[in-house]
């Protein structure tokens, strides 16, 4: 891998998502771990569009930064747990060292594969030819794709918006 | 246009990504966090999904990162709502602080 602007905004977005991440893992105060949340999901958008997806890029920064952490800052706000110092974290090193397995087998799962039994049919990726937001959104609504999906989707979200209604509401107002 | 970064580096940023999600999810006591943390392991998944697409010249990729967006927001409505009626009921979300279906 050579050092060119790609490189270099892949390496960035990689920090700024990583670094998001062991911020939410590690934070004391549980509003800054929101804030970090919508670091790491910032970064993981400038990988989105390193790429090729740019549509997906633009969702992530509306659904994820715009609407999932912002519900999230709400709920920490609206459940008074910023956490103390005590109290943070359960059995420290035996979840670290599991968690420490856990990415040693998906590293073997992913080296052993990739570099070393199938080394031989690799082939370097390309930008060029890959779908388009318009291509996206033809498969998304055209019969013989995904349009079956799509409405399922829309249905599940209608769902949970009233489902969530329902769970949150105060069960004192009900005669209201 | 320079050449475009190797597909394996993405998905061993994913990797990465998801076991920090999953010490997350493991190592905090705050029912929020653990929350945070599973939306971490999600991304880490529409990574490497999005990498794939792009390694295989396919859309399907992208449109499965599309629902897996489209489930989370409803996963994420849901789950805070449930967050915020325990907590109205037990003044706590610590996780060891919900143990009445334990046998």
């Amino acid at each position: 891998m050579e050092f060119n602007f790609i490189t270099v905004a892949f390496i960035v977005f990689s920090l700024i998502t990583l670094g998001g991440a062991i911020g939410v893992v590690t934070c004391i105060n549980l509003f800054r771990g929101t804030i970090w949340l919508m670091v790491s999901l910032f970064g993981v958008a400038g990988l989105m569009v390193l790429l090729s997806a740019e549509f997906l890029a633009a969702v992530q920064v509306l659904v994820y930064i715009g609407a999932i952490a912002i519900l999230f800052t709400f709920a920490v706000m609206l459940t008074r747990s910023i956490t103390s110092d005590k109290m943070r974290f359960t059995r420290v090193w035996v979840n670290v060292i599991s968690a420490g397995i856990l990415f040693v087998l998906f590293a073997l799962g992913v080296i052993y594969p990739v570099w070393v039994a199938n080394a031989a049919t690799h082939f370097p990726v390309t930008d060029a030819g890959l779908a388009t937001t318009t291509d996206l959104g033809v498969a998304l609504v055209s019969g013989s794709q995904f349009v079956l999906p799509f409405e399922v989707a829309g249905l599940l979200l209608t769902a949970a918006m009233i489902g969530a209604i329902v769970i949150a509401r105060d069960a004192d107002d009900e005669g209201n | 246009m320079p050449p475009a970064v190797p597909t394996e580096f993405f998905v061993m940023l994913s990797m990465i990504l998801f076991a920090l999600g999953a010490m997350g999810v493991l190592l905090r006591k705050n029912a929020i966090l653990v929350f945070m943390s599973v939306e971490l392991m999600l991304n880490s998944a529409n990574l490497a999904l999005a990498a794939f697409a792009r390694q295989w010249n396919e859309m399907d990729g992208h449109i499965f990162v599309f629902f897996v967006m489209t489930v989370a927001a409803a996963e994420v409505a849901i789950g805070l709502a449930l967050i915020v009626a325990i907590f109205r009921h037990k003044q706590s979300i610590n996780i060891d602080d919900l143990h009445q279906l334990e046998g």
